[in-house]
């Protein structure tokens, strides 16, 4: 499923003393299978260009085309756009209600009025997908750790099978494991099913290491937009946007500046690894 | 859609009725109701509204703004004239079927009855449109104090005020936020009958709930973490002091006194008055 955003703006509190823009001529395509990497300083947007993509708030002006249909064009439209694309807001776990895990995730499929055997059906898989041991399954979400309570929240979005699934900055505030754990999720999600991914993130590190095209936001307009190594080539740039480049292309910057044959466009720990052995063959240290 | 409740909220904005002191806003808005159950003529009426005019005026808040509050009490206003309009006995009877009985004091009671109920809201919402919360408390505390001397405990009154006001508009983020959250995830709350409506009230309840109490533990541990105690020995970062302004327009609210007190005199006397 194709996503065209066209000429979208957005003013919060319009013709009052608290007007506000928020978005501002935002024209964006996203292709279907592409995982996109959004990222922005606090106030760029981000927030309410994905809110804008479930339908959740309205264009002051411009639309939304999801496979060439305007999603705001028909209410009775929203509940299966809602469907098709799945949001996980910052600190999901907040949302989380019900008496057992397995309930919380439930009822997203249960909104949909989905037979008993494919809401439990597809509660097992999401659950598993996020790797919520079965023994936690009848357990109340309250008295899981932080990291499980932001995985299970992200399972209840995930039951209901979207096919774009945009997660709002779905690491902020865990540890380095809990970290880890959803972005293999994520990850393994985008490679096994093939859905279209929009990550919003302040870590660059983790948006160098999954995402294939990075969107940068700022106030309210689309910047750049490109490959990870494209983006964070304009390093200048993007430091004054409030953003920087993943760290360890610092490193290499500062070792090209002191005369070692590196290349300067690494962005991930492992491309930098493979850089180093390189770089240490060549130099043949004894 | 949670945007649309003005009560207690702020409208920054440069006017005379923003720079008065809260504790004359406070005075002037409790008389200013007082006086509204005071008049009972239609004529009176006319002049609260002339009054309240220059003062919605003055204040420079949009009047759209004042207008939303009304919106979201509307169907009390009309659940009230409604009351009035078939409860009342009178004389004149404009309209009878069965049990239905409609006479012409009971309309004139319920009109008079909305007008109240709109120029009481519109009135307190000058004050708190104009009055930040923190100014707002220190008044109520400022005119509690004769009160400590019976027990009253006027400065945690004033702190607990403070912080409920502090915490209604992140409480309605909040409620904003999870409702969005639950919408995403397919919940609808707009079809259904009453009942199935409040089920679904469920899932934005509890996390709210939560989220209070979590946000009221953080708020006591950090007070406590900063060694809070109430009120004695506590200096004030800006003290209240009485500018001219102030006393004109204590003169003003005795003059409107004045003139609402004659009027209910003069409508004793003069039956045409209505």
């Amino acid at each position: 499923m194709s996503i065209k955003i066209n000429h979208l703006t957005h003013i919060y509190n319009r013709g009052t003393a608290f007007e506000k823009t928020a978005l501002q001529d935002v024209t964006l395509e996203i292709e279907k299978g592409e995982f996109i990497g959004l990222i922005g300083h606090t106030g760029s947007g981000k927030s309410t260009l994905i809110q804008h993509l479930n339908g959740l708030i309205s264009p002051t002006e411009g639309e939304i085309l999801l496979d060439g249909v305007n999603i705001h064009g028909d209410k009775k439209n929203l509940r299966s756009v809602r469907q098709r694309i799945g949001l996980a807001f910052q600190y999901p776990e907040h949302q989380l209600f019900e008496m057992t895990v397995w309930k919380d995730v439930a009822f997203g499929p249960n909104n949909m009025k989905l037979s008993a055997e494919e809401v439990e059906q597809r509660v097992e898989q999401a659950l598993q997908t996020v790797g919520i041991p079965k023994e936690l399954y009848g357990k109340s979400p309250f008295e899981l750790s932080g990291g499980q309570k932001r995985r299970v929240a992200i399972a209840g979005v995930l039951a209901m099978n979207p096919e774009v699934f945009i997660l709002d900055e779905p690491t902020a505030g865990l540890d380095p494991k809990g970290r880890d754990e959803i972005l293999d999720a994520i990850k393994a999600l985008h490679e096994e099913r093939k859905i279209t991914v929009i990550l919003v993130s302040h870590s660059m590190e983790d948006v160098a290491k999954l995402v294939d095209r990075i969107i940068v936001m700022h106030k309210g307009r689309v910047a750049m937009t490109g490959t990870p190594g494209e983006v964070f080539s304009r390093v200048e740039e993007i430091e004054k946007m409030g953003l920087a480049a993943p760290q360890i292309s610092y490193v290499f910057a500062q070792l090209k500046a002191k005369g070692y044959p590196v290349p300067t466009d690494i962005y991930t720990t492992k491309d930098a690894t493979k850089a180093l052995m390189d770089l240490i063959g060549q130099v043949k240290l004894c | 859609m949670l945007r649309d409740i003005t009560i207690g909220q702020y409208y920054p904005a440069e006017s005379i009725i923003h720079r008065l002191d809260a504790r004359v806003k406070l005075v002037i808005t409790f008389f200013y109701i007082l006086s509204l159950f005071f008049v009972n003529t239609f004529v009176g009426y006319l002049f609260v509204i002339f009054v309240l005019g220059l003062a919605v005026k003055a204040s420079k808040v949009p009047l759209k703004f004042m207008l939303k509050g009304i919106k979201s009490i509307m169907i009390i206003i009309l659940f009230t004239a409604g009351i009035n309009i078939f409860m009342t006995q009178g004389d004149t009877v404009l309209f009878q079927k069965g049990i239905i009985t409609i006479t012409q004091e009971g309309v004139f009671l319920a009109i008079k009855m909305c007008i109240r109920l709109i120029l009481l809201i519109i009135g307190s919402s000058i004050l708190t449109l104009t009055t930040t919360p923190i100014q707002l408390t220190d008044g109520i505390e400022y005119l509690l104090r004769p009160w400590k001397k019976i027990g009253v405990p006027a400065h945690e009154i004033a702190m607990m005020m403070t912080i409920a006001l502090r915490f209604i508009p992140t409480l309605l983020d909040e409620t904003d936020k999870i409702m969005k959250a639950q919408q995403a995830r397919g919940a609808d709350f707009d079809t259904g009958n009453v009942i199935q409506k409040a089920k679904r009230l469920i899932p934005i309840l509890v996390p709210l709930f939560i989220s209070a109490f979590r946000r009221a533990d953080d708020l006591a541990m950090a007070m406590e973490a900063r060694c809070y105690h109430g009120d004695e020995n506590r200096t004030r970062m800006n003290e209240m002091k009485y500018q001219k302004a102030d006393y004109v327009a204590q003169v003003c609210l005795i003059c409107y006194l004045g003139v609402i007190i004659a009027l209910r005199v003069a409508a004793a006397k003069l039956p045409f008055f209505l």
